[in-house]
């Protein structure tokens, strides 16, 4: 018996000069006790489909045909039913939990007016209720946490407060929007369990909107793709990750990184820039090109980094290790991987190497020379050439008011200040042509591009000193699956190529498998292992290692 | 100009008389000395003798301070009250003839500098239509150490012009902060969460976002409530109301220096004594303040 059935919804946002279709008559039946999961890239539709389903479209946004039946109900009928809907048959969690919860409301007083919305029992009734629901997501000391904050739990503790809250009444629906992307893989994995044992427990229907496939193999029962406002295809998951008959859900899965082995390169099946082609890297003839020595590029010894609570006191006490005692080398042309959770030190130490952090102790050597000695920023220039960084966010890292050219212009002439304007042309051109990027968006601004050519842009920027380290910090984490497999694609390219070091971070474990050859597991500062990609991931020494990787979505798990 | 005693005697004085009243005065004497002399005395609360009325300043102060104080005060709290209630009602009926009515008479309030307001006023209420009166605080009940003008008829009715003249500018500015704030935090994913789980518009809109934008808005308006008692000098000369700012404008006209520096040091007291209470009152209001984060891993 089909619970929730969508029938032929179209989305239409009117906008001053078009009319946008966000969705395309969709058609998707759920059935009470399964976990449906809504799957695409940004921009495919999937998280205004579960908004149409409570009817809480953002503005100008409106249904423009089809229907959502809950039951015999119409549920898109009219506004006053689905009112009465939300909470109480419809529950619902965001992204991000942070920003989920009232600050200034205590989460006790949050759970009893949602409980009192519907229904009809008392206080102290309603605070039984919440203080058990409180217990069964997981969160210890209920009675005493009923009274806190929300900035008083940590990310993954508000996660289950806001799944609580969604629960609070009993649901028949739960629509979950990228539950667990904002959280650390540990926490992830607890989340994605508690949803799962609920739906057993409560026999609840369940949309679950994702764009991490992993996490798709590994909790849905059947799966919907979604593309630019099209269903492109739905069936059960095993069915559509193993065997895709579109083209669309062949491209996507090719562009997953596989969590058990190495790839030397991904497919592309549907390219973003299809016009330009990578066959020789332009700036090769400018490149005074090294040839590998076989060296350590970099050496980190006994590193550490306190951020201290105030300027004047120096104690221990309020400071909080950042980075804790860290030593490695990377070699020169390999690619050497930081992975750890949020909070683990792995941007501050690229910031250091950088030289944008001061470290509190500890050496950091570049070509043999003690880097954190100089003392000069004249002599400090000389080696910021020789380093660069790729930033995570590609919207916050270029500077909006400046056109293309000159952003990728402004590292030349600082470091060349005589170039001659005509050479300066030609050598932008050069680079933009190297990340795959067309001559005429030189003369464009940074929003008129994708994410993805914005990071392509950033890594033409990075590029243009020449240098032969790259700092990578999490360069595809805002990306879009298919675009991080080209922006792997196109680093490991370049890399090849041009004889780079580079240092990549990241959180997420395949991605740093295929980009790495070694790998050092960061926890809270410390240093865990140090050791080769593929003997990090077949035979994990630490446990906190182990434990990683035992608990990241694995998208292979659906073979099982 | 600048020698007082040219304004403090006549013109027959002789210049012996002069000097000798220069020396009583202590103005003979080198200006650090002066001035030490000057913050030694501000901080027992004496500013000396007003070089024109001849009485000590702190004694004028005191007469003077309770017509300002509630001028400031009751034009700060319709500015608080209206601008609230307002800017709600705008920011959540964001379209709609009321509200771009009350958007663009707020206009009005921001570009009308306060004297053309209070002279507008005058002519409307006093002059045309003759229900309240155009200067002066009416009749007013000594309590002692304070004389309030609230508690007769005649009192209440003067206040209502200068002070809703003093209060306009405030409460288009609240208006217009508090709506800002209220269209920002309706968008923010706690509503959006707050809707999901069903949560009445009544109380999203008055308990959830309301006074979650309150927050910003006491530091603005605290700030402002300095600013109304510095711009009640042009409220109180328009409607010559016996306050501290009519005092002052005379006093400037005189070259009164003691009434000068003892005003300008009063307002500076007020204007650090408000941020001293808006920072206490965060502590009360918001919670991420008041709470340690006491977050528990995992």
């Amino acid at each position: 018996m089909t619970f929730l059935k969508i029938n032929n919804l179209s989305i239409d946002y009117k906008m001053r000069k078009e009319t946008v279709n966000a969705a395309k008559n969709i058609n998707i039946d759920i059935n009470k006790g399964e976990i449906v999961g809504l799957v695409g890239e940004s921009g495919s539709g999937k998280s205004t489909v579960a908004n149409a389903i409570v009817n809480l479209i953002d503005e100008p946004g409106k249904i423009s045909n089809g229907s959502i039946f809950m039951g015999d109900t119409n549920i898109s009928e009219n506004q006053e039913t689905i009112v009465q809907y939300r909470g109480k048959k419809i529950g619902l969690i965001f992204q991000d939990p942070q920003t989920s919860l009232n600050p200034i409301l205590t989460i006790g007083e949050q759970l009893i007016e949602t409980i009192q919305t519907h229904l009809n029992i008392n206080t102290d009734e309603a605070k039984n209720r919440a203080i058990n629901l409180l217990k069964e997501v997981g969160i210890k000391e209920a009675e005493k946490r009923f009274n806190n904050y929300p900035h008083q739990f940590s990310g993954g503790m508000r996660q289950r407060v806001v799944i609580s809250l969604a629960l609070c009444c009993e649901p028949e629906l739960l629509i979950a929007d990228e539950p667990t992307t904002a959280l650390d893989v540990s926490i992830q994995s607890q989340i994605l369990e508690l949803i799962k044992r609920l739906t057993k427990e409560r026999n609840l229907a369940v949309i679950l909107i994702t764009h991490d496939m992993g996490v798709i193999a590994e909790t849905t029962d059947r799966v919907a793709v979604m593309k630019n406002g099209d269903l492109i295809e739905i069936g059960l998951t095993k069915q559509i990750l193993v065997e895709p008959k579109e083209k669309y859900t062949k491209s996507l899965v090719s562009s997953v990184p596989p969590t058990n082995k190495k790839i030397s390169r991904f497919t592309i099946i549907e390219k973003e820039n299809l016009n330009i082609q990578n066959n020789n890297i332009k700036i090769l003839n400018r490149w005074s090109k090294k040839s590998i020595v076989d060296q350590n590029l970099v050496k980190i010894q006994n590193l550490s980094k306190s951020f201290d609570d105030s300027f004047f006191t120096e104690n221990t006490k309020n400071s909080v290790m950042a980075v804790d005692d860290v030593s490695f080398d990377i070699k020169e042309g390999k690619s050497f991987g930081l992975v750890g959770e949020s909070g683990s030190g792995k941007t501050t130490i690229a910031k250091m190497v950088v030289n944008l952090f001061k470290p509190s102790s500890g050496d950091i050597f570049f070509d043999n020379v003690n880097v954190t000695k100089i003392k000069k920023n004249k002599d400090l220039l000389k080696f910021r050439r020789q380093i660069q960084m790729i930033f995570q966010d590609p919207f916050s890292s270029l500077n909006g008011r400046l056109k293309v050219n000159e952003i990728i212009a402004e590292p030349i002439k600082l470091h060349n200040p005589d170039i001659k304007s005509s050479d300066l042309d030609s050598y932008i051109h050069d680079l933009l042509e190297s990340v795959e990027l067309t001559q005429q968006s030189a003369i464009r601004y940074p929003h008129e591009f994708s994410g993805g050519q914005r990071q392509r842009i950033s890594i033409a920027r990075a590029l243009a000193t020449q240098p032969r380290l790259l700092v990578c910090d999490e360069p595809t984490s805002a990306l879009d699956v298919s675009i991080q497999a080209q922006i792997l694609n196109l680093l490991k390219d370049l890399q090849e190529q041009l004889n780079l070091t580079i240092l990549f971070i990241s959180h997420d474990l395949p991605v740093v498998r295929q980009m790495c050859d070694k790998i050092a597991v960061l926890k809270d500062g410390k240093l865990c292992e140090v050791s080769e990609t593929e003997e990090l991931f077949k035979n994990p020494k630490h446990n906190y290692t182990k434990e990683l990787l035992k608990l990241m979505p694995k998208i292979e798990s659906i073979y099982n | 100009m600048g020698d007082p005693i040219n304004n403090m005697v006549g013109e027959e004085t002789s210049d012996e008389e002069r000097a000798e009243l220069r020396e009583t005065l202590g103005l003979t004497d080198p200006i650090h000395i002066q001035f030490s002399r000057f913050v030694v005395n501000a901080s027992k609360g004496e500013f000396g003798i007003s070089y024109q009325l001849r009485r000590p300043v702190s004694e004028l102060i005191i007469e003077r301070l309770p017509a300002t104080i509630e001028l400031v005060l009751i034009s700060a709290l319709i500015a608080l009250v209206s601008g609230t209630l307002l800017g709600v009602y705008t920011g959540i009926n964001r379209k709609g003839f009321l509200s771009d009515f009350i958007l663009a008479v707020s206009l009005l309030g921001v570009s009308l500098p306060t004297f053309v307001i209070g002279i507008l006023f005058i002519y409307l209420f006093a002059v045309i239509l003759g229900v309240l009166p155009s200067f002066g605080r009416g009749e007013v009940i000594d309590l002692g150490f304070w004389s309030t003008g609230l508690l007769t008829i005649s009192g209440l009715k003067a206040i209502i012009l200068p002070s809703v003249t003093l209060s306009l500018f405030q409460m288009t500015y609240i208006i217009r902060l508090v709506r800002a704030e209220m269209m920002e935090i309706l968008q923010t994913d706690y509503i959006k969460f707050a809707r999901a789980r069903g949560i009445s518009e009544k109380s999203i809109n008055y308990k959830h976002a309301l006074k979650n934008g309150l927050i910003p808005v006491i530091t603005i308006a605290g700030i402002n409530i300095g600013t109304l008692v510095a711009f009640s000098i042009i409220t109180e000369t328009v409607f010559q109301w016996p306050g501290m700012g009519f005092l002052f404008i005379q006093a400037v006209q005189f070259v009164d220096i003691p009434i000068m520096s003892a005003y300008l040091v009063f307002i500076a007291f007020v204007f650090v004594m408000i941020n001293f209470i808006v920072d206490i009152l965060y502590y009360f209001i918001d919670p991420r303040i008041r709470v340690k984060g006491d977050v528990t891993s995992g």
